[in-house]
């Protein structure tokens, strides 16, 4: 459904973020990109959807090659990807609802979304999503009135309005205390799987990857140096991705964890 | 590891902005010596101030006994022409403003885009308004035109700095997270860069509101209208009582005007 092809990101610092990396993500994946900060994480992610212009190499969603597109199309396409940040990223001026809404942007024209006159299907769809993940009360509030594990929720809900095809999630946890980190990975798990969405997350929490997702992704200098299973994450494996450490606290924590579930 | 045996007992000092001592003594000689020699070139003619204090303290006198009522009409004349002077200039130029200050936004617009819309706000801002009031007179005449003209030229300049400063310094992320969504160019500056930069905006306006007041009692001054042409011929017939009772309505006025975009910049936070 997602395929990269030899994407190549090299900033104009000299940086190569991003060393031909091959990727292909099947439809309804859930997919953890886990790896150490400057890895190209956040890199990979934003070239998909081209917040960040890759500098060669392409990326296909499903059969449209995104990389060759004009802004129009490309804008057209962006639709079909909805994308969670880290720090969330709502704009904290804008109420709840039209932080949502704002999702539908590329679908309604400039003068209606102007007017916040949104179609009576978008604003059904918001407060169905909002109430989904249990804010629907909170509709008129501030942005910046939420507490964090309530903004990481609204930014889901505007992602999902999208109705898109492919998930990318940047950081979703960071910043995130531990319990609320497991409800919103959680969250975003459970939602993939009620809608058939694929999704990309980018993650530093290892033992929170390994207790949602499907297949780990490892990346190393913007080269991919794991592709697996969660449980194929060994101390071995680990110490190729981050660097030597004692790794055996961290998967233990996970092993405990399912114990107990 | 190992030398900071060598640094323990020692006291610490923050180290000095000029790090060469000799450029540090030299810099400290030569800015004293300077403030010396400029304070010596100064002439004053006491004779001319002993003459003048009398008429100085005839000024500050007609500020006990201000005349509000003979020249009243001509006051209130001049003050309405000064208040439809800034209200209008300042609409039509922040109006203007808000175009401009998107395209000198390096974030926001293309690179040719942003050196035109720099340099028309350069233009603004190195033409000081006292030389465009005379300039404008000169082309439309003396009236309160010029004066709108030269406020909303000038309210140009400095909105648009200031607001393309602060789209420039707004949050990347939460702009991006709209760009994300698929959306137009406009609809991202309404969702995504709108919300951040409004109560920058609106203080700014309502500063510049304050300004451009302030300003129209100078331009009055070069024959552009309002209530400065009052103040003017006030000067010009020596009637300083009505001289000190438009500057108190001034005072007034500015002083509310400051109060009023106070309580709305607390507002709109």
């Amino acid at each position: 459904m997602l395929r990269l092809d030899k994407l190549v990101k090299t900033y104009k610092t000299g940086d190569q973020a991003l060393k031909a990396v091959e990727l292909e993500v099947p439809e309804g994946q859930v997919l953890a990109l886990i790896g150490p900060s400057g890895a190209g994480k956040s890199t990979l992610i934003r070239c998909i959807n081209r917040l960040v212009e890759p500098t060669s190499g392409k990326v296909y969603l499903g059969d449209v090659e995104l990389t060759g597109l004009s802004s129009g199309a490309l804008r057209r396409e962006r639709r079909r990807m909805g994308m969670i940040f880290q720090e969330y990223a709502l704009v904290e001026r804008l109420t709840v609802m039209e932080n949502v809404l704002s999702g539908r942007l590329g679908y309604v024209g400039f003068w209606r979304s102007f007017l916040r006159r949104f179609p009576q299907s978008d604003v059904d769809e918001a407060f169905r999503l909002l109430d989904r993940v249990g804010l629907a009360h909170m509709a008129d509030k501030r942005a910046d009135e939420l507490s964090g594990g309530q903004r990481q929720r609204v930014g889901i809900c505007r992602a999902l309005i999208q109705n898109p095809a492919l998930l990318l999630v940047d950081e979703p946890t960071a910043s995130l205390d531990p319990k609320t980190s497991r409800q919103i990975m959680r969250l975003i798990c459970e939602l993939c799987q009620e809608r058939g969405l694929a999704a990309i997350i980018n993650i530093h929490d290892v033992a929170l990857a390994q207790m949602f997702v499907q297949r780990v992704i490892g990346l190393r200098f913007g080269a991919i140096e794991f592709d697996g299973p969660p449980d194929g994450l060994t101390p071995e494996v680990l110490t190729t991705i981050y660097g030597e450490e004692d790794w055996e606290a961290t998967i233990e924590a996970v092993e405990d964890e399912e114990a107990s579930a | 590891m190992s030398d900071v045996n060598a640094r323990i007992g020692k006291p610490w000092r923050k180290p000095p902005l000029v790090q060469r001592r000799w450029l540090r003594v030299l810099l400290l000689v030569g800015f004293i010596a300077y403030l010396i020699a400029a304070f010596l070139t100064i002439e004053v003619n006491w004779s001319r101030v002993y003459a003048g204090l009398e008429r100085g303290q005839k000024f500050v006198l007609a500020f006990a006994n201000p005349d509000f009522t003979s020249r009243s009409s001509d006051i209130w004349e001049g003050m309405l022409e000064s208040i439809i002077m800034t209200v209008a200039a300042s609409v039509v130029g922040i109006g203007i403003s808000i175009p401009i200050a998107l395209g000198a936004a390096r974030n926001v617009a293309p690179l040719p885009v942003y050196l035109i819309c720099r340099a028309i706000i350069a233009i603004s801002r190195a033409l000081q308004e006292i030389i465009v009031a005379i300039l404008l007179v000169a082309i439309f005449g003396f009236g309160p035109l010029a004066g709108f003209l030269t406020l909303s030229f000038a309210t140009i300049g400095f909105l648009s700095k200031l607001l393309a400063e602060d789209i420039e310094s707004m949050d990347r992320v939460q702009a991006e997270a709209i760009k994300a969504s698929g959306a137009r160019w406009t609809q991202w500056i309404n969702y995504g860069v709108q919300p951040q930069v409004m109560p920058r905006l609106i203080g700014l306006s309502m500063y510049r509101l304050d300004i451009n007041f302030r300003e129209s009692a100078i331009l009055g001054l070069v024959g552009a209208g309002g209530i400065g042409a009052t103040l003017n011929t006030a000067f010009d017939r020596y009637e300083y009582d009505t001289a000190a009772a438009i500057l108190l309505i001034i005072i007034v006025i500015v002083m509310a005007l400051e109060y009023l975009s106070g309580v709305i910049r607390a507002r709109v936070q």
